[in-house]
């Protein structure tokens, strides 16, 4: 009785992860499959023409661009306040500090923030501040949005470093600065992949640039003009009835998930390499 | 430093101020209770009941997590005592690359495969009429996004039991599902509480993939197969565009206030239930 | 290569015989006891265990010792099988149980390790009450009567003498027992499916001197009625308790023989320099 419940839920268990896989290769297949044919090097090297969107001669480039654009800007800003706050946790409080714990439950709230909220609250900050829909409103909201992810991820990989190695540091005499420099050095793999899953999430994100971002068919020259981004110009070209329309849109899908994809390996990789170097 | 420490915490008490203060005036213009029971929408004649749009975010969460929570836990525990080390290493991977595809593809794949399924396959056999884009859609594209999220939360939880304690429980003659039924799901179930709570929170908050699934009326959905209009799609459909209109930008800021009071009370929630669950048991 | 069983020890004088030599002996042993023959072990391409040869002698307590990384732990999962739940470990030999060889195919993994009771070196109470903790080897083999259960589980509480100590409490979570309680619960929790055999890896190890000596005490109580074989690390342990030792040094048996004769007189150098404390 008991061995033939062993083997029934053994079957189920398997059967689950084989759906797993099969919805995985089905997302990715789909998309390939309706995208693959409208796919073409005007795709990623053209802005959209006049009549791009009738289904006429044009590439997303604009969108590309725009969404590497509002990326790199909103990592700037959010490396900058989560490496020196994750070493701050870390490093300089002591290991059971209320203050880390009040720290770290508001990241996790942050974290959770839907992205859409993040949306919202950027847009009328915007207005608040005066600004209108735009790139620099774009790298804003991007930016609240992947802080709290680096945050976390970046938090949770320090933390498994050894208390002993801040300890034998102070030892030989370093000061806080001195040692927080050398684990940096030590983190640093583990900081790469914290940034790829923020990358990762930054870039597929439609919600939060929705307002924020706007949306234009050429390439932003300034921190003022509205930027285009991959996932609203997918978004944007799903909407349209034309078929040649649609079907550049799966073609864009297609470049976003290859996107991903090349960070997703990315992020794997590096975290293997740290937990080679892990002591 | 500690200037940045405090201006994280600040950032939350920010945003959910600033969303709060932002929803006042719809707040006080209408009774909060009326607001959140109502289910007249009519914006241009002022009047703006909730009820169809809470609900259906409701509904899309709760089928969502019903899929994926046998899936996950079904999978983790696969993964975690019975598979071999090759198919862990292969099956990482995959988890990650699913967490890492953006909404937007998994609504792409949702029109193209699972609407029309719902509309040709499934939906005919129940009703008469639909057109795909359902609660049921949303709720399985949704199901699909916070698989992966589950999974590689629980297999980190199962992975936290000490293995002197499956080695008790197997050393006793115990078969491998009685040692996971009896001990790994007991032990672990604080985590996957956590876990659940917090793929509900995504759920609920998730915009573009269920927006592009669920059809986007306004009304009570009554059946697996009538189209709903869950909170975040009303926002990311109607927002920037209704400024015009305070009260209207007002009632949008409002469900945007209502998804951060959520998230905040369900991370608050699980977390005072982990805390009461760990000091019961103390296990 | 050595043998050792009950029968040899009682002639002083004999020398022990060779592997080779194992086959006419056959007959000799009691069925009740183990019979290991030329067990290798291997784990990820290291070879931990090197053909050991040995009977174990019916209800008796046998200490295995040896310094630590000899192969002690290793050698007394093989006796459960434990290291079944590990794909690294390759295992050749053969190991008789009552006559069965275990590592055939066709004998039952779980029907082996419901003889073998297993007492670790650190208590580990399942996350559940003191009162389940016991009942929860009768349930897993298809105990249903809710009575018989609760008389089980008192009277082997009463058994390791816990049931005193804990009667209003049985069921609290048993993490909030003391170590030394922890460890008899476990060793009742063990007793309770109705074991033939007891295993005990370093099972006092974690206990101050109060608790290690309840535990002994048990054991010398339970060899009346189990076959009972302890991993130690304390060469005092083995003396106090054991009737028969076996030393153990990378791998191989070195030595084995009655305690006393054991302890008085060693034939090995090896063993002499372990027994004088030169290494460890």
């Amino acid at each position: 009785m008991k061995y033939l419940e062993e083997k029934i839920l053994k079957i189920i268990m398997i059967c689950a992860a084989v759906i797993i896989l099969a919805v995985l290769l089905f997302i990715i297949s789909t998309v390939f499959y309706r995208g693959l044919p409208a796919l073409s090097l005007d795709m990623v090297t053209k802005l959209p023409g006049g009549g791009f969107y009738l289904g006429k001669e044009g590439g997303v480039l604009n969108a590309i661009v725009g969404s590497i654009y509002i990326i790199v800007g909103s990592l700037v800003i959010s490396i900058f306040i989560s490496v020196p706050l994750v070493l701050y946790i870390n490093f300089y409080l002591p290991a059971k500090s209320v203050f880390s714990s009040v720290i770290r439950f508001s990241l996790d709230i942050l974290f959770g923030i839907p992205s859409i909220v993040y949306g919202a609250f950027g847009f009328s900050l915007m207005i608040y501040l005066g600004l209108r829909a735009s790139l620099l409103g774009g790298i804003l909201a991007v930016g609240m949005l992947i802080m709290p992810i680096m945050m976390r991820s970046f938090d949770e990989i320090t933390r498994l470093l050894s208390r002993d190695l801040p300890d034998a540091l102070l030892s030989l005499g370093s000061t806080k600065y001195e040692m927080a420099k050398v684990i940096l050095r030590q983190l640093m793999p583990g900081l790469v992949t914290a940034i790829l899953l923020a990358i990762g999430r930054g870039v597929g994100d439609a919600a939060t640039v929705l307002f924020t971002a706007g949306y234009t068919d050429n390439i932003p020259s300034s921190l003022n003009q509205p930027a285009a981004t991959l996932p609203l110009s997918i978004f944007f070209q799903l909407g349209s009835p034309v078929e040649e329309v649609q079907n550049r849109a799966y073609a864009s899908a297609i470049i976003l998930t290859v996107i991903i994809l090349i960070l997703s390996f990315g992020a794997r990789y590096f975290s293997s390499k740290f937990s080679k170097n892990k002591i | 430093m500690l200037g940045i420490a405090i201006f994280t915490i600040l950032l939350l008490i920010i945003i959910g101020l600033s969303l709060f203060f932002k929803a006042l005036p719809i707040m006080r213009e209408k009774n909060l209770w009326v607001l959140l029971t109502s289910a007249q929408w009519k914006p241009f004649k002022g009047d703006f009941g909730f009820l169809p749009f809470i609900l259906s975010t409701f509904y899309v969460s709760l089928i969502a997590i019903i899929i994926a929570l046998p899936f996950s836990i079904l999978t983790s525990i696969y993964l975690n005592s019975y598979a071999s080390k090759s198919v862990k290493k292969f099956f990482e991977p995959v988890i990650d690359l699913l967490s890492g595809i953006p909404p937007i593809i998994y609504g792409v794949w949702g029109t193209l495969t699972i609407v029309p399924l719902i509309a040709n396959k499934i939906a005919p056999k129940f009703v008469e009429f639909s057109t795909g884009y359902t609660v049921l859609a949303g709720g399985v594209v949704l199901a699909v996004m916070i698989i992966p999220l589950l999974i590689s939360i629980m297999v980190e939880v199962f992975r936290s039991i000490p293995k002197e304690m499956i080695d008790a429980s197997l050393s006793m003659g115990a078969t491998k599902w009685q040692t996971v039924k009896k001990v790994i799901l007991r032990k672990s179930i604080s985590g996957i509480i956590a876990a659940t709570v917090l793929a509900l929170s995504r759920a609920f908050g998730e915009t573009m993939a269920v927006l592009m699934v669920c059809g986007n009326i306004t009304q009570i959905p009554h059946s697996l197969f009538d189209a709903c209009y869950p909170l975040p799609a009303l926002i990311a459909n109607n927002y920037g565009e209704m400024l015009s209109m305070p009260s209207y930008e007002s009632a949008l800021m409002f469900s945007a206030f209502l998804l951060f009071i959520i998230v905040v009370l369900f991370n608050g929630i699980s977390r005072f239930t982990l805390i009461q669950i760990e000091k019961r048991y103390q296990f | 290569m050595i043998i050792t069983s009950h029968r040899l020890q009682e002639n002083e004088n004999i020398t022990f015989p060779d592997t080779k030599e194992i086959s006419p002996l056959k007959k000799l042993i009691n069925s009740q006891s183990i019979r290991i023959e030329n067990l290798d072990v291997y784990i990820e391409n290291q070879h931990i265990l090197k053909d050991v040869n040995l009977i174990i002698p019916e209800k008796k307590i046998t200490c295995i010792i040896g310094p630590s990384g000899c192969g002690k732990s290793t050698f007394l999962k093989t006796l459960n099988r434990m290291h079944d739940e590990t794909p690294e470990v390759k295992i050749s030999g053969k190991i008789f149980v009552d006559d069965e060889n275990i590592y055939d195919n066709r004998v039952n993994i779980i029907d082996t390790r419901k003889k073998m009771g297993l007492l670790a070196q650190r208590p580990c109470p399942l996350p559940m009450s003191i009162f389940d903790n016991v009942a929860y080897g009768p349930r897993i083999h298809g105990m249903k009567k809710k009575k018989t259960i609760n008389q089980t589980v008192i009277q082997y509480l009463q058994y390791v003498g816990l049931w005193d100590e804990v009667r209003d409490r049985v069921r609290t979570s048993a993490t909030r027992l003391s170590i030394g309680q922890q460890q008899r619960l476990c060793l009742a929790r063990g007793l309770a499916i109705e074991p033939e055999y007891i295993l005990g890896d370093e099972a006092t190890s974690a206990l101050d001197p109060l608790s290690t000596k309840k535990i002994e005490e048990l054991f010398v109580k339970l060899k009346e009625k189990y076959t009972i074989i302890l991993v130690t690390h304390t060469l005092r342990q083995a003396k106090r308790i054991a009737d028969y030792i076996i030393f153990m040094y990378l791998g191989k048996i070195i030595e084995a023989g009655p305690t006393e004769e054991f302890f008085s007189n060693p034939k090995k150098q090896l063993t002499r320099e372990y027994l004088s404390g030169s290494f460890s």
